[in-house]
């Protein structure tokens, strides 16, 4: 509960419509797609970065936690108000302020969500590639905030390769900029790069500078299905070695295959034990050359058979089944643990057997999909939590499998960030004078722990978190 | 008959609102979420808080009621759900569950009580009076929330068709005769086809003539009983679910709609619902989908072409768009002469009308509508086509609200149009 006097406070910061205390929004702004559950005291819906500063300023007199949130659709409970305090939502700094076409870069508000900033600059012939699954609702600030992923950055790159700067608001409330709207700048430390990944820790992110491309003239997808999962993870190595980088290498094991011809009618031959789907893009003669190139080097590898996408409509097709896969799991168990490991590429066969031993060894379910082509797979563990004894064995196998993506050079976290559901685990990935490094950090900059307690650095969370 | 009805309560929704993982693709899916951006109005947070309910965590007050108005009933959080969770069908059955507990005063008494008497609509629409003004007057002030619901269903300045001299119904009321070898085809013209929008019946019947479908337009029938499912009026519902079966089951047709949310309020609702009132709903189908499944497009392929270049552009209504049926409406606009077919960004979304959402919250509809105008105003369609009368009103007056000038018909009229007399 808060003070009458701060709720008055907030409400001079942000106005009386927003900010709210009434227990539906509370339960509303509990959660994210962790689907734990963590009640606020209240949520603000500020419009601008003063207003963000201000709430900052406050906490810090205050002693109250400040959780940003984007769109709420984390997979590491980033947002969430493990420790009570205030909300604070960007939906309402959505806007585009400016795409300039002379110098490829866009400078947007943290609340615009990434497909609608996709279209816009598409509009005119750019392109923004970081693509996370949730595109189409996550905001480009939450993106940043957890430097999201996405099955294009095989060829691209990450979230935090497109971000050139930021407006930020520091845990104690001063408002700074890092970067610029240069390509090149080294002038001081880089502390875009320490804000893009610091799961809203560090600062508040109120405006970001965005890099931008020309947008490639098509696109070709082709389907291609493997008697072996080693056949595919050769596959996928062989065209890096090719010097080809496709756009998208997406793998599905056995268990995933099987998934989808349980649930959908997808025309999936009993032979196919494995599926890649590669996208090449550029000019289109290029892409067709590419396209020739690499269905020649997996000729050898075992193919059950291969379709080449001619029309956009034909694409649509073959990114269907991938799209089906997450409702397809459903009929395995109800409940998943979606973790997001990273390899070396040439390590993917390695994980894929170890993950299949921890599954064969805690007797649950383990599927396999994701983003082969740079080595970040999701590993998802199918439960039913309602029955005994299926959740600690679930820790386990987690456990595990963390520890063997560590083994083989990998890490933990591909691009789901760590929040609070990693956080325990980040000592297996971490030595000790990394950890105490960006505590060092943490305690500097916010040293009364108020913006985002808990996340990452699980020492600092000042109040024991309530789960349910 | 009684004995067959089954409406969930909202408790029989307890598994579909435990699949709900909270991942938030909802949120690009929400007409509402999108103008409001509140997480209460989101698919996600309304299933939160229905469980909350069930769980008695949040009680039923006024917030309650509030939030679950805040919903088109449109079906795309569903249709896009990775894990297929229902919300409008659990929103309906928080409807349901507010009329039992608090009395049908707090969700559109008086609405369901009108639409349940086409009488009283006759004789409504003889008098002469504006649709609104009349059959809407008592609509009530909704007493104890905390947000009052001001606008009355017709604002002053909404777009509102006539009521018809008379109604469309009373016009046909013998068989028109076909071919022999041709099924016999009942329509159910559902309220807004007969009181608003006749020449909408008018030329369907002039296609069946045109196809030689023998046609009936069946004595007896009422309203489909969607406005009342979406007000948690389950009693209505099944009072008019049985007039319908009764005037349905004199004689064996297929039964077709012209109107989407009829075709699910006698379609999807009825098959729910079991026992007689799912022999009607395995019968119906949509005219449109009915006209391309019997020849239509190659019928139409046979007609002289035309000097005139008219620039169509189509909406999806929501209750056809959930069922699958987008390509028909386009292959039916593409195939007539003189017509050139554009596509509009966003066709898909819903033009926020969403039933009764617009009585409670006129001002959220209009900016959804303002949404829709910008795609309507891009494509640079001289005509807006759509299968349902609700959309066309809503989409004449986000149209008018924009300063635009679009007509707005159903795909019905334009090829009637275009058919020899």
């Amino acid at each position: 509960m808060l003070a009458p006097r701060v709720i008055r406070l907030l409400e001079d910061i942000v106005g009386k419509e927003y900010i709210t205390t009434d227990a539906t929004d509370m339960l509303c702004y509990s959660y994210d797609a962790t689907q734990q559950t963590f009640l606020p005291d209240a949520v603000v819906f500020p419009e601008n970065t003063d207003q963000v500063s201000l709430v900052m300023k406050m906490a810090n007199v205050e002693n109250i936690p400040v959780f940003p949130r984007g769109a709420g659709s984390g997979f590491t409970g980033g947002s969430l108000p493990i420790a009570g305090g205030i909300v604070l939502v960007t939906s309402r700094m959505d806007q585009i302020i400016e795409i300039d076409e002379d110098n490829l870069v866009a400078t947007v508000e943290p609340g615009v969500v990434t497909e609608q900033f996709q279209q816009a600059v598409e509009k005119v012939g750019l392109f923004y590639p970081p693509d996370p699954a949730s595109l189409k609702f996550s905001t480009l600030g939450g993106n940043a905030a957890e430097c999201a992923g996405g099955p294009r950055c095989v060829k691209y790159g990450v979230t935090k390769d497109y971000i050139l700067g930021l407006e930020v608001v520091t845990p104690q409330g001063d408002i700074i900029r890092t970067g610029g709207p240069t390509m090149k700048g080294v002038v001081g430390y880089d502390l875009t790069k320490l804000m893009v990944g610091c799961e809203g820790t560090l600062g508040i992110i109120t405006k970001l500078i965005i890099k931008l491309l020309p947008l490639p003239e098509a696109k070709k997808t082709m389907l291609i299905m493997f008697d072996s999962i080693d056949g595919a993870a050769q596959a996928v190595s062989a065209i890096i070695r090719g010097k080809i980088i496709p756009t998208t290498l997406e793998f599905m094991d056995a268990a995933t295959i099987e998934c989808l011809r349980k649930a959908t009618d997808l025309d999936l031959p009993k032979e196919a034990q494995a599926v890649l789907i590669v996208e090449v893009d550029g000019d289109k003669d290029m892409i067709d050359r590419q396209a020739e190139k690499i269905l020649d080097i997996v000729q050898p590898l075992g193919i059950v058979n291969t379709r080449v996408a001619t029309t956009p409509a034909e694409s649509e097709d073959i990114w269907k089944v991938r799209r089906s896969v997450s409702a397809s799991l459903r009929n395995v168990n109800p409940d998943k643990f979606n973790e997001d490991i990273c390899v070396p590429r040439s390590r993917v066969p390695d994980m894929i057997r170890k993950v299949n031993a921890i599954s064969d060894h805690y007797q649950i379910p383990i599927v396999n999909f994701g983003h082969a082509g740079d080595g970040n797979i999701h590993v998802n563990i199918m439960i039913d939590s309602k029955q005994p004894g299926q959740s600690e064995k679930a820790e386990e196998a987690i456990k595990e499998v963390f520890a063997g993506a560590l083994e083989l050079g990998g890490t933990m976290s591909g691009e789901h960030g760590v929040g609070n559901t990693k956080a325990p685990y980040i000592p297996m990935e971490l030595d000790p004078a990394a950890v105490a490094y960006m505590k060092t950090i943490k305690q500097a900059l916010d040293p009364k722990n108020v913006l985002n307690p808990g996340k990452i650095l699980l020492e600092d969370a000042p109040v024991e978190a309530q789960a349910n | 008959m009684s004995e067959q009805k089954r409406h969930k309560t909202l408790d029989d929704f307890r598994a579909e609102i435990d699949r709900c993982v909270k991942c938030g693709a909802c949120q690009a899916q929400c007409a509402v979420y999108k103008t409001l951006k509140r997480e209460s109005t989101v698919a996600r947070g309304k299933v939160a808080i229905a469980e909350a309910l069930l769980d008695k965590d949040l009680p039923l007050n006024d917030r309650f009621v509030l939030d679950m108005s805040q919903c088109l009933l449109c079906g795309s959080c569903y249709d896009k759900c990775p894990n297929l969770v229902p919300t409008d069908e659990i929103v309906m059955a928080a409807r349901r569950e507010i009329a039992e507990r608090k009395g049908l005063s707090t969700f559109g008494k008086a609405l369901t009580g009108v639409i349940k008497r086409p009488k009283l609509m006759d004789v409504l629409a003889k008098s002469g009076q504006r649709f609104g003004a009349m059959l809407f007057k008592k609509v009530p002030e909704h007493s104890g929330l905390r947000l009052r619901f001001p606008v009355p269903f017709i604002a002053q300045d909404r777009a509102i068709p006539e009521i018809a001299k008379k109604p469309f119904r009373e016009r046909y009321p013998k068989k028109i005769a076909g071919d022999a070898d041709k099924p016999l085809v009942a329509f159910f013209t559902g309220c807004m086809i007969n009181y608003t929008y006749p020449e909408v019946g008018e030329a369907l019947v002039k296609i069946m003539r045109f196809m030689g479908f023998p046609l009936i337009v069946p004595e007896g029938q009422g309203c489909c009983g969607l406005p009342a499912h979406a007000a948690g009026d389950a009693a209505t519902v099944d009072q008019l679910a049985d007039s319908n079966v009764v005037a349905f089951a004199r004689e064996d047709a297929v039964v077709v709609t012209a109107c989407a949310p009829c075709n699910a309020g006698i379609g999807k609702h009825y098959r729910d619902m079991g026992g007689d009132y799912a022999l009607l709903g395995e019968k119906v189908v949509d005219v449109l989908k009915f006209l391309v499944d019997n020849g239509l497009l190659e019928k139409l392929a046979t007609l002289e072409p035309s000097q005139e270049t008219l620039k169509v552009t189509y909406h999806d209504p929501c209750h056809l768009r959930t069922q699958g049926i987008t390509a028909q409406p386009r292959a039916l606009l593409r195939a007539l002469p003189g017509v050139e077919f554009v596509e509009m960004e966003g066709a898909d979304r819903c033009c926020g009308l969403g039933g009764t959402f617009s009585v409670y919250h006129y001002d959220t509809s209009l900016k959804i509508g303002a949404r829709k105008a910008e795609g309507i105003s891009a494509s640079g369609a001289d005509v807006v086509a759509s299968a349902c009368p609700g959309c066309m009103m809503q989409l004449q007056d986000s149209i008018e609200h924009a300063g635009l000038s679009q007509r707005v018909c159903h795909v019905l009229e334009l090829i009637a149009d275009r058919l020899p007399v």
